[in-house]
């Protein structure tokens, strides 16, 4: 199916869901849903950019990218469209970034069924308002993405995890741009990349021991908080914590907390702009997802 | 009834309220050719002196500019209309760095060297460099999302802002985005950097910071012809290797940088690469290694490795100091800025210097290589007649010939009124039109800094009212 076929199935009246490979919840329940293109358009090693349809696996893009030495900063399951319109990052996000950074174009049904360009193809562009931004992380609920172009990151030459019983503070000032820290109240797991030499000086110094990756990290929440607050988590229950990013991964379901009366009417503003009749995943409400 | 200027003295201190005509002058333009014209000049010192301006100006239904240091080259902070101009300049302090979590909170007048140099001890910096850095405010670059030589592995500023707090255009206070990483809901945040100073004004911005570098191997390669040396960016980054920057001067940057500060660069070849890369001792001897070969491969006539601090500075400052080298040629000079894909470089600067030849313009290249940022500087003597019109031109066609190639209208300058109605090269009318709902949700009566990225935009309210599938 291509991007046209595409546009016309989410139309331009009646509710409609886009869905994936729900692994990350899936569609809205009883309403028609609809599913993005597949496939990889292109890959351009030397422009570290890569074109695909929004229902694209991620597996399969990784695959494709690892025969040319690269890789995309979102997470490893479900399809690339639900990777970015959930927005989550995974647990390399302190030296990979956020998933809202791989974003640079889309091409994304709107309400109207209108094909809309967003971004551009090149890792640098500000010709306009960042649509691409507002599209991650807005679950389906501005427009459906159809095909996008990620950038894409070059895979480390060697790459090792470690554990201490350091705090992370003091891991966090002794090394040089880990990959990943994480720090369960106990135990600090360090992810380091680069040459595997200057990977081996840095444990060293730093006395970090081999290790496999944590174990399992617990599902019941996942909670974003700020970095700072990270050692008060102590006392809460069983949670990993990414250190020097603020995601934790806690058994129990992520505290409620307020939200700016000016930020939801931001909201409300956006989705009436964008979806006046409330078609696109209907019942979505992103300010209480998380 | 109180005139606009009587409110506004009536909350800020009268003295930073300015309506003397020098002043209105000062600020009727930033850094690039065109003007406007400004009723008055507000200097807030606090959040609440800009959410005071911001609402005076709109009980008056006069548009407000936010402006930082006014060195954007596009004209986004040009007040058009008689606009409020609202200058963050007396906003410039440093709130709170948080060392271990590598943030801080600032005001966004601070200048973004300042910014650096005073995280210096603590190992850390804020990593986008703009060419202006030492004069930009850190306001402007989240304005802008502006880039700089080492946003090429770093990013550009959209990726170092976590939190901005903003006076909306409705004159309230809000903080989008936060220290923590997945706030709820859409990424305002995101969107509002590089909105251009239409969606608000920041009054405090949270910034990411990144280590300094443990060590720094900067490089200088010089290439018998373009084609080659951009040969060699692609493979360097084909091979895996995102250096901190590359750099490309043309044989006229060269030789005109060359006869300004003699630096001993390489005058007889048609383009030299600036590499820098940074890391860990073992992972920066490989990447030299593999990137001299790679210049190699691509018939690289010598390389230069600077030995020293006091060598790379050297060499960093040829790069630097071509605005100024280029004074010795003509007395003015029109800089553009576009982004093409690496590959489409040699055909593209082909190009450029085909029209700057048509138009019988000078044309220096020295630009961001490594992420395909074209930074052609039309230099001219506006006192010669028609000059000005030539140099408008030749712009022209540079901007089309680089979307053309499937490249992008600006890197890191933004549109503000520079590229306006330049925006339809790259976007239909149904994108642009998802731009506008943007804006509308933020500002519904179009008061931010209105006339600037959006070519000829419908009132907000008339949005809804057009057929299915048109746009005006």
């Amino acid at each position: 199916m291509d991007l046209n076929d595409f546009a016309e199935e989410v139309g331009s009246s009646g509710p409609v869901t886009i869905a994936g490979l729900a692994t990350r919840g899936g569609p809205v329940e009883d309403v028609r849903p609809v599913m993005a293109p597949v496939g990889i358009e292109w890959m351009q090693p030397d422009e570290m950019t890569v074109c695909c349809g929004a229902g694209t696996p991620v597996e399969e893009l990784d695959a494709a990218l690892a025969a040319h030495g690269q890789s995309v900063a979102i997470p490893p399951t479900g399809t690339v469209g639900g990777a970015l319109a959930v927005g989550q990052s995974g647990i390399r996000r302190l030296g990979y970034g956020p998933v809202r950074d791989t974003l640079l174009q889309a091409r994304y049904v709107n309400a109207r069924g209108e094909i809309v360009k967003a971004g551009g193809p090149t890792v640098k562009n500000v010709s306009g308002f960042d649509l691409c931004r507002l599209l991650v992380g807005s679950h389906g609920t501005l427009g459906f993405l159809g095909d996008v172009i990620l950038r894409t990151r070059p895979r480390a030459e060697h790459e090792q995890w470690f554990v201490t019983t350091d705090d992370p503070e003091s891991v966090m000032l002794q090394l040089y741009r880990p990959t990943s820290v994480l720090w369960d109240g106990t135990s600090t797991w360090v992810l380091l990349e680069g040459d595997h030499r200057d990977v081996d000086a840095q444990a060293d110094r730093a006395q970090l021991s081999r290790s496999d990756p944590p174990a399992e990290l617990p599902m019941g929440g996942r909670w974003s908080v700020a970095p700072s607050t990270i050692p008060s988590l102590v006392g809460s229950g069983r949670f990993v914590a990414e250190v020097g990013v603020g995601i934790v991964h806690h058994e129990h379901p992520r505290p409620v907390s307020a939200i700016d009366p000016s930020v939801v009417e931001l909201h409300r503003r956006l989705k009436h702009e964008f979806d006046p009749t409330e078609r696109l995943n209907p019942g979505v409400d992103v300010l209480s997802l998380g | 009834m109180n005139t606009l200027v009587d409110d506004l003295r009536s909350a800020l201190d009268p003295v930073r309220v300015r309506t003397g005509p020098s002043e209105l002058s000062l600020y009727r333009r930033d850094a690039s050719n065109m003007e406007g014209s400004a009723s008055v000049v507000c200097l807030p010192q606090t959040t609440a002196e800009v959410q005071a301006c911001v609402r005076i100006a709109r009980r008056h239904g006069v548009p407000f500019v936010p402006r930082g240091s006014g060195t954007g080259l596009s004209g986004g902070a040009v007040p058009l209309d008689g606009a409020v101009v609202i200058a963050t300049s007396k906003m410039d302090q440093i709130l709170r760095v948080d060392q271990l979590n590598r943030l801080a909170w600032v005001q966004p007048g601070l200048l973004n060297l300042d910014l650096s140099n005073r995280l210096h001890h603590l190992g850390l910096h804020f990593a986008p460099d703009p060419s202006s850095q030492q004069t930009c405010s850190i306001g402007g670059n989240v304005a802008n999302n502006s880039g700089g030589p080492h946003c090429l592995a770093e990013g550009v500023t959209a990726s170092h802002v976590l939190a901005v707090q903003v006076v909306l255009p409705d004159g309230s206070i809000t903080m989008l985005g936060g220290e923590e990483p997945e706030p709820a809901g859409y990424d305002l945040r995101g969107v509002f950097v590089g909105s251009e100073g239409m969606l608000g004004i920041a009054t405090e911005v949270c910034v990411r910071l990144t280590q300094n570098p443990p060590g720094v191997k900067t490089m200088l390669m010089d290439f018998a012809s373009v084609e080659d040396g951009a040969a060699t960016v692609s493979g360097i980054i084909a091979a895996g290797m995102v250096p901190a920057a590359v750099e490309m001067m043309d044989q006229l940057c060269l030789q005109a940088v060359e006869a300004y500060i003699h630096a001993d660069l390489p005058v007889d070849s048609a383009a030299a690469l600036l590499v820098e890369v940074v890391g860990l001792p073992n992972g920066l001897e490989a990447d030299v290694e593999r990137i001299v070969a790679i210049a190699q491969t691509h018939r690289v006539k010598t390389v230069r490795v600077a030995q020293d601090d006091d060598e790379r500075a050297l060499l960093w400052k040829g790069r630097k100091s071509a605005f100024g080298a280029i004074a010795r040629i003509k007395p003015n000079y029109y800089l553009h800025d576009t982004v093409v894909p690496r590959s489409k470089l040699p055909e593209v600067l082909a190009k450029v210097y085909e029209i700057a030849s048509r138009y019988e313009l000078q044309v220096l290249n020295v630009f961001h290589a490594g992420d395909g940022n074209l930074h052609p500087l039309l230099v001219y003597d506006a006192r010669e007649i028609g000059a000005s019109e030539r140099v408008h031109l030749a712009g022209q066609e540079i901007v089309r010939v680089s979307v053309e190639a499937g490249g992008v209208l600006s890197g890191e300058h933004g549109i503000g009124l520079e590229k306006r109605d330049y925006m339809p090269l790259m976007f239909s009318e149904i994108d642009l039109a998802a731009q506008q709902a943007l804006r509308c949700a933020f500002d519904p009566a179009g008061l931010a800094n209105p006339g600037k990225v959006l070519p000829s935009p419908a009132s907000c309210g008339d949005i809804h009212s057009v057929p299915e599938g048109v746009w005006i």
